[in-house]
């Protein structure tokens, strides 16, 4: 039995601890969110938190998560719903295409903009490289950032 | 029966209690009783017509019948009819139309295009006579592709129908108020007579209006009269998709049922069979259901779908041998190079014959000869093939990703032998597509394991299944032979070429000033399965044809944008766009050692693109750094998306250039996943400007390919004007390892 907290609600799951915790969010709790894109730590399409950490859900097992917290995109707005400034951002740059790495794109930002409020382009770079985006939103996914990172300054 | 026709366009049917509905009929007769459970809600509700919906709350619905995967076509087809019905765009909604034969895309019927108030627009003759002819003549036509959303069913429909629910909006007001029409003003979803002070929203008069004879012209808006077309609204799927609540095909779920997940692999080399699996470690793995050997590809049933990919990973299928195994890329690109050495200099199928191109270049004062070649490539989206199935009772119920949903359901009734009514596709977002989700293989394939389990079933492609079982841009060897007269002037174009697919014309120089040209078709066979990507045969084609025109400037000692400027003086568009682009790249001004600007020019689509690319070669590698972007789409209905998909293009385009390479050793697809088969990342993203001049805003182009074609050949371009390498071959990295 592995006790976990996904967005702040305790859960206990009787899973394989192996299963990687992308599968438990998405099979065992419905979360769809996060979203599978390679299996194999590639495209950063999974992204979610673990204790605050970025992780790549697909590669890493739920056992890893035993007794600590998980935030996926579900999770990234306030409690009362409120947009996160990064969420507004990426509505106000028009950010989303298809939208399927998006989740993944903002899990990535959300955590580079906790450590690093106002980043540098080589600091999105380098946080951000691990997300694909096949329709291209790079650009606005920078613009949204900067945008997100100069509100919180105010 | 049902002949296609321009007459009863515009329907009406009788609601249970009376109430007229009316509704846009593709087919004569009356389309709409059959459609009314499906877009017709509660009480008070009025289907006024097919694409649009006024409830009594004031609401309006548009019933978009395309696809959204990121294109963003649900908005701007909304924003066209709630602009013609004059509608409070806050009030407005969209609907993706059920996949339902009576929504068919109206450019499969090519006399029935709305010719009253718009051209019929040039580009759709082409465009039948390509990929798309095919895909009409099957009659499921429910398709999204070619670029065609906003030109053929904005233009031609959700228009129209915005204007005919307008009209009989404000007639149903006139009668009430017994005032003249003509002294209603319908804004903002609001009727008002100013002279007797008279005031009603839309949804007052909903039902009323359903009782008025249906305009089967209705006049729509010149340009002068927009007020919401022409503006960059925020496209209304956005906000879901920054939340996790956007529901793509592969977060489907079965309502009521828990379903078992399947793994599934096919043989790496197409066409063979799969003759034995070994099940004993797999059967005996967790939450293994059952292992099923599908003749074509082997399923793997589980509880979970990790736990039926580890168990697919232990099945070890044995392949039949086919011819395939024995071809590699080498050998491939052989095959094309005798197909092209055969055709000779004048062999193969002639595509446009134009003076003497033969007798121009043996008189020429200087000859240009290239050749160029590009590989297959894989889509790639990032939304791995999926689709959920259920099979009960004679029927079947899909839910997916598709581009098709039409042509899914029929190839779906047809391997269960069941008819198309008792197949229901529930279409969801597309996690992209980039026209793979033309292909109807993986609902068919769902299909079929889950009429084998009898539960329901969820299907997800591993993303080495994606790359590798995927409808591939065929790889294409291109050759050229160009005369200059004393000048520098082309004088003789003459170009073969391996694959033709569609849309008719990639090929086509005709705006460019050469007087003799020919252009032939020698067609080699592969053995990969064919699939649309994004632009088509374009997508080589503007690399082949805007490399050797690149050539053509450079052997002539001129700059290559003044070059193509001057072979443009018949082609005043394509002229402008092109010096635009210039301008706003500040072709000309001096660069730093090392980094070069590359120009290409490509209409695709309706829609006319160049593009100037910048681009620095560091320690051997090549970063393109700027890409400025001008487009002529005739008109750009939203700005903002429309820049959003040449960012897109460029992107995608980039990838394709510098990466995209798929290679076939033993008759299978080399390449996995994303660390061998490799994306643009954020570190590699050139910064894009996008600009826009409006030329004609009778006739539309396309916004989500035409982008794409201009962006490998202005790459290669500018490292040549960098470096003086010319690359001949994609993908740029083989020449830079």
């Amino acid at each position: 039995m592995i006790q976990t907290t996904v967005n702040g609600k305790p859960q206990k799951l009787d899973v394989d601890p192996a299963t990687p915790i992308l599968w438990v969010l998405r099979e065992q709790l419905g979360m769809t969110g996060t979203k599978f894109g390679c299996g194999v730590a590639q495209c950063g399409a999974c992204t979610a938190h673990l204790d605050g950490q970025p992780i790549r859900s697909c590669s890493t097992p739920i056992s890893e998560a035993d007794g600590r917290q998980i935030t996926t995109i579900e999770g990234l707005a306030g409690p009362e719903g409120a947009l996160h400034p990064l969420q507004q951002a990426w509505i106000d740059a028009q950010v989303p295409q298809c939208g399927y790495c998006q989740s993944g794109q903002l899990m990535s930002a959300a955590a580079l903009l906790r450590d690093t409020p106002k980043p540098s382009d080589e600091q999105i770079d380098a946080a951000m490289s691990g997300n694909i985006c096949r329709c291209g939103t790079y650009e606005r996914i920078r613009k949204a950032i900067k945008a997100a990172a100069s509100g919180t300054e105010r | 029966m049902n002949k296609w026709s321009r007459r009863g366009f515009i329907g009406a049917g009788v609601l249970t209690g009376g109430a007229l509905v009316v509704g846009v009929a593709i087919r004569p007769g009356n389309a709409v009783d059959k459609l009314r459970g499906s877009v017709a809600g509660g009480e008070g509700e009025q289907l006024v017509n097919a694409w649009v919906k006024i409830d009594r709350d004031n609401t309006v619905t548009a019933i978009v019948p395309h696809c959204e995967m990121g294109q963003g076509a649900h908005t701007t087809l909304a924003q066209m009819l709630a602009d013609e019905l004059d509608a409070d765009w806050s009030k407005v909604s969209v609907m993706q139309a059920p996949a339902d034969g009576n929504y068919v895309v109206p450019d499969a019927a090519r006399d029935f295009v709305a010719a009253w108030s718009l051209d019929a627009p040039k580009w759709l003759e082409p465009t039948y006579n390509g990929l798309f002819t095919q895909i009409s003549k099957l009659g499921d036509v429910l398709v999204t592709g070619g670029s065609s959303s906003v030109r053929t069913t904005g233009q031609h429909t959700m228009r129209l129908a915005g204007a005919a629910a307008r009209q009989m909006l404000v007639a149903a007001a006139a009668a009430r108020w017994n005032v003249p029409a003509s002294e209603i003003v319908a804004e903002n979803s609001m009727l008002v007579h100013k002279a007797s002070n008279k005031r009603g929203t839309y949804g007052e008069f909903a039902e009323a209006a359903s009782q008025e004879s249906m305009p089967q012209t209705p006049p729509l808006k010149d340009v002068s009269q927009y007020k919401l077309m022409g503006k960059g609204l925020q496209r209304l799927d956005i906000p879901a998709k920054v939340n996790g609540e956007a529901m793509f095909g592969i977060d489907a779920q079965v309502p009521g049922q828990k379903l078992k997940y399947v793994a599934v692999k096919a043989p790496p080399v197409p066409g063979a069979k799969v003759e034995a699996i070994n099940t004993a470690t797999a059967k005996a793995m967790p939450g293994v259901r059952e292992i099923l050997n599908m003749g074509d590809f082997v399923a793997v049933v589980a509880d979970g779908y990790w736990q039926a990919q580890m168990a697919l990973n232990m099945v070890e299928p044995r392949y039949s041998r086919t011819e395939g195994d024995a071809l590699d890329s080498a050998k491939l690109s052989a095959r094309f190079a005798k197909a092209l050495d055969d055709a000779g200099d004048t062999g193969g199928t002639s595509l446009a014959n134009e003076g003497d191109a033969p007798g121009a270049l043996a008189s020429a004062a200087k000859k240009v000869v290239a050749e160029y070649k590009v590989p297959f490539v894989a889509h790639a989206a990032m939304e791995p093939i999926n689709c959920t199935a259920w099979v009960h009772d004679g029927k079947c119920e899909i839910w997916t990703s598709t581009q098709v949903p039409l042509m899914a359901r029929s190839a779906v009734a047809k391997v269960l032998e069941i008819s198309n009514d008792d197949v229901t596709v529930n279409q969801l977002y597309l996690g992209g597509a980039f026209g793979r989700r033309l292909e109807s293989d993986y609902p068919v394939q769902a299909a079929r394991v889950a009429k084998a389990t009898g539960y329901p079933i969820k299907m997800i492609w591993s993303r080495e299944e994606d790359t590798r079982q995927d409808f591939y841009r065929p790889a294409d060897t291109s050759r050229f032979s160009g005369g200059l007269d004393s000048s520098g002037k082309p004088v003789s174009w003459n170009n073969a070429f391996t694959q033709l697919n569609g849309p008719d014309g990639s090929w086509d120089v005709a705006h460019y000033d050469i007087p003799n040209r020919s252009i032939r078709h020698a067609p080699a066979d592969m053995h990969l399965r064919f699939g649309s990507l994004r632009s088509v045969d374009h997508s080589q084609q503007g690399f082949f044809v805007e490399s050797f025109i690149d050539e053509l400037a450079h052997a002539a000692g001129q700059d290559p944008f003044e070059y193509r400027r001057a072979l443009l003086s018949k082609s005043p568009r394509h002229k402008a766009v092109l010096e635009k682009v210039a301008q706003m790249a500040g072709w000309g001004t001096p660069l730093p050692e090392g980094t070069g600007r590359g120009i290409a020019l490509v209409k695709s689509f309706g829609t006319i693109v160049a593009e100037v690319a910048e681009v620095t070669v560091k320690d051997g590698k090549p970063r393109v750094t700027k890409v400025w972007c001008c487009a002529d789409a005739g008109y750009v209905m939203n700005p903002d998306g429309f820049a959003a998909q040449m960012e897109g293009g460029i992107v995608y385009g980039l990838t394709t250039a510098l990466y995209s390479g798929i290679t076939l050793k033993d008759g299978s697809v080399e390449q996995s996943n994303f660390h061998d088969y490799q994306m643009v990342r954020m570190e590699d993203a050139p910064s894009v400007m996008v600009d826009v001049i409006n030329g004609d805003s009778k006739v539309l182009g396309g916004a989500g390919e035409p982008s794409l074609p201009p962006l490998a050949p202005a790459v290669t371009n500018a490292i040549f004007a960098a470096t003086g390498k010319r690359i001949r071959e994609l993908p740029i990295a083989k020449s830079f390892t």
